[in-house]
């Protein structure tokens, strides 16, 4: 990354003695378009609140373009926020919110109206000017405080769980939409999310977050195919995550099966955890295959089946296109390359090694 | 079966109409009567609302009324507005001793006050009209903070935050953005701290001293000597005004409740 537009340095915050952020850094480049995931409480809006100057990290830094902007109030910063609640000013048309920082700055008023019409049109709203923002719905709500944000031409656009308030369906529109005024205004985005098909469907890079803590960061690829710790394999997508013991590079021993993969680096005879995702599991023939189970449960989820086959002690999560009928004995296979294999945690908050 | 229940409903809220206002519409209907007797009606008359503008005790007590009202309905907004923004900041502890703290003086006795609120003036300031201005505005903050506090509790912060984020200061946040949603509880607030110190007679005659008079301790001492029919019509005027502002007050705040009303259906 060679374009570095924001730093966070060593940031470490907690409220009422609980830590929520232990010496945080991270880096995010011009133009990138950075999703912090994770559960709820584990620090990712509040790694927001102090790029936005609403919380003040108790150690740290905020670097902004290689400037110090710790100690700045939310008002001198070059960011904006899109926030999670309904945020508008109620006593002001649509055309007034959007207009407000614009008029702060002493704008032109043929330069405010232009802009208006410009992020109205953007967000899909054109005509909404003079409409009052408790007469619009949720998502039309915040796509005027999008819009109200992006009129300042802020050099990083925070947003923080902005469709957290919206209904499935809504939610998929407006994350389609972002992505496509993401790359109109050409501004670095960091959004804040738990929900992890958004992270997946729109960001350049995800930051897996738990308990204040990175647990891995890479794109959406590598984060959903190489998980690097049982939490993020667990987070991110459905997963088997089992036990096994990596008996040499490239063969791992599952349920006293060994299986090949492509995992190299894990020693001999260590015990690791392995992550398999259950659209890479295949069902054969009982006796086919390297693990022998009987179904125990199906359900037809719609584009596939949910089938639970139970080897030993372990119920291992297959979704297959092909009906299996319960009772049955059946044969699972897997290709090498599906195989994930990853070091058995020491605490449970263990900072993976980032790959950047 | 159904019409008996709302024939008795309607009997039981008629009966309570009547055992509130009965006694204020005889008292205005003896405003308007041309006899001095109590019980007697002597026809139609205005004299009594002209001998009483012509009264220049009644105007003066009325001039230090409304003075007075406004003064410290004024003061305990400026005071109480703050205050209830700052209490709602408090922690969940502090803030309930706080709003305790706020409740006690209205509940109190207003005797107690009275006298404990005479006993530290005579020993600080002369008795007079700052003594009594004072221990209004002393009475009337809880009303504001309490009328002001749900608006502050419904107040959404993140208007505020987005207002700093998008490059206004603090102060100009607070007056652009926070104030304009406080105004509906500030003004209903005002006008129940007007109303309670126009009210007030217990309080006023223990600070008063000599020289001052509301038109309640005015017509106190009046009555001292002999009810005269002038009160007939001044209690009449200061039911209709007081009636009129409770009116404004529900009206404002009915109309500002309807937009609020309509987002939490939509949330």
């Amino acid at each position: 990354m060679s374009d570095v537009i924001l730093q966070l340095k060593n940031i470490t915050k907690s409220f009422d003695g609980k830590m929520i952020l232990n010496d945080f850094n991270l880096d995010i480049g011009r133009n990138e378009f950075v999703t912090l995931l994770g559960p709820s409480g584990c620090g990712k809006s509040t790694i927001l609140r102090i790029i936005g100057g609403f919380v003040r990290p108790d150690k740290g830094r905020v670097l902004f373009e290689g400037e110090d902007i710790t100690m700045l109030p939310p008002e001198k910063r070059n960011v904006n926020t899109v926030f999670q609640k309904y945020s508008l000013f109620p006593h002001m048309s649509v055309a007034d919110n959007i207009a407000f920082g614009l008029k702060l700055k002493k704008k032109s008023s043929q330069y405010i109206k232009d802009k208006i019409d410009y992020a109205l049109k953007l967000v899909n709203l054109d005509g909404y000017e003079d409409r009052e923002p408790l007469s619009l719905s949720g998502g039309q709500q915040q796509r005027v405080a999008i819009a109200r944000a992006i009129v300042n031409e802020p050099e990083v656009l925070l947003l923080d769980e902005p469709l957290g308030a919206l209904d499935l369906k809504l939610r998929h529109e407006m994350q389609r939409e972002l992505i496509k005024i993401k790359k109109e205004v050409g501004i670095t985005f960091l959004y804040v999310t738990h929900d992890q098909e958004e992270a997946l469907m729109m960001s350049d890079r995800i930051i897996v977050m738990n308990k204040g803590i990175i647990q891995q960061a890479g794109d959406s690829k590598s984060i959903y195919d190489e998980p690097q710790n049982a939490f993020v394999a667990d987070f991110i997508g459905e997963s088997n995550i089992i036990d096994g013991i990596m008996v040499r590079d490239c063969l791992v021993n599952i349920q006293g099966v060994d299986f090949t993969c492509v995992d190299t680096g894990f020693g001999e005879n260590n015990p690791v955890d392995v992550v398999i995702r259950p659209e890479d599991l295949e069902i054969v023939k009982a006796g086919e295959g390297y693990l022998t189970g009987q179904v125990i449960s199906i359900i037809f989820k719609g584009a596939y089946y949910e089938i639970k086959v139970k080897v030993d002690d372990y119920e291992w999560m297959i979704q297959s296109v092909d009906p299996a009928p319960i009772g049955e004995f059946v044969g699972l296979t897997i290709d090498p390359d599906n195989i994930q294999i990853m070091h058995k945690p020491v605490r449970d908050d263990e900072e993976v090694a980032r790959d950047e | 079966m159904k019409r008996l229940k709302d024939i008795a409903s309607g009997i039981y809220i008629g009966l309570i109409g009547v055992l509130l206002y009965a006694p204020i519409l005889v008292l205005i209907v003896l405003s308007f009567n041309n006899s001095r007797s109590r019980v007697v009606w002597g026809g139609f008359t205005l004299d009594w609302y002209s001998k009483l503008f012509s009264n220049n005790q009644i105007k003066e007590a009325l001039l230090t009324t409304v003075i007075l009202a406004l003064a410290s309905a004024v003061i305990a907004v400026l005071i109480g507005v703050p205050g209830a923004i700052g209490i709602h900041a408090l922690r969940k502890r502090p803030y309930k001793v706080m709003m305790g703290l706020t409740n006690i003086p209205m509940l109190n006795a207003d005797i107690v006050t009275g006298i404990a609120l005479m006993l530290w003036f005579v020993h600080f300031i002369p008795l007079g009209f700052g003594s009594v201005l004072l221990a209004h505005i002393t009475f009337n903050i809880p009303y504001v903070i309490l009328s002001v506090m749900p608006r502050v509790q419904q107040m959404n912060i993140a208007t505020y935050e987005a207002s700093r984020d998008l490059g206004a200061g603090p102060v100009y946040s607070f007056f652009k953005i926070m104030l304009p949603e406080l105004v509906p509880g500030i003004l209903s607030g005002f006008f129940m701290a007007f109303t309670m110190s126009m009210d007030d007679f217990v309080i006023t005659y223990f600070t008063k001293g000599a020289g001052v008079n509301t038109l309640s301790t005015m017509i106190y001492g009046q009555i001292r000597k002999g009810i005269k029919p002038e009160m007939y019509a001044l209690s009449t005027l200061i039911f209709l005004v007081v009636s009129a502002i409770l009116i404004i007050v529900n009206a404002l705040s009915d109309r500002r409740k309807t937009p609020k009303k309509n987002i939490e259906e939509r949330i």
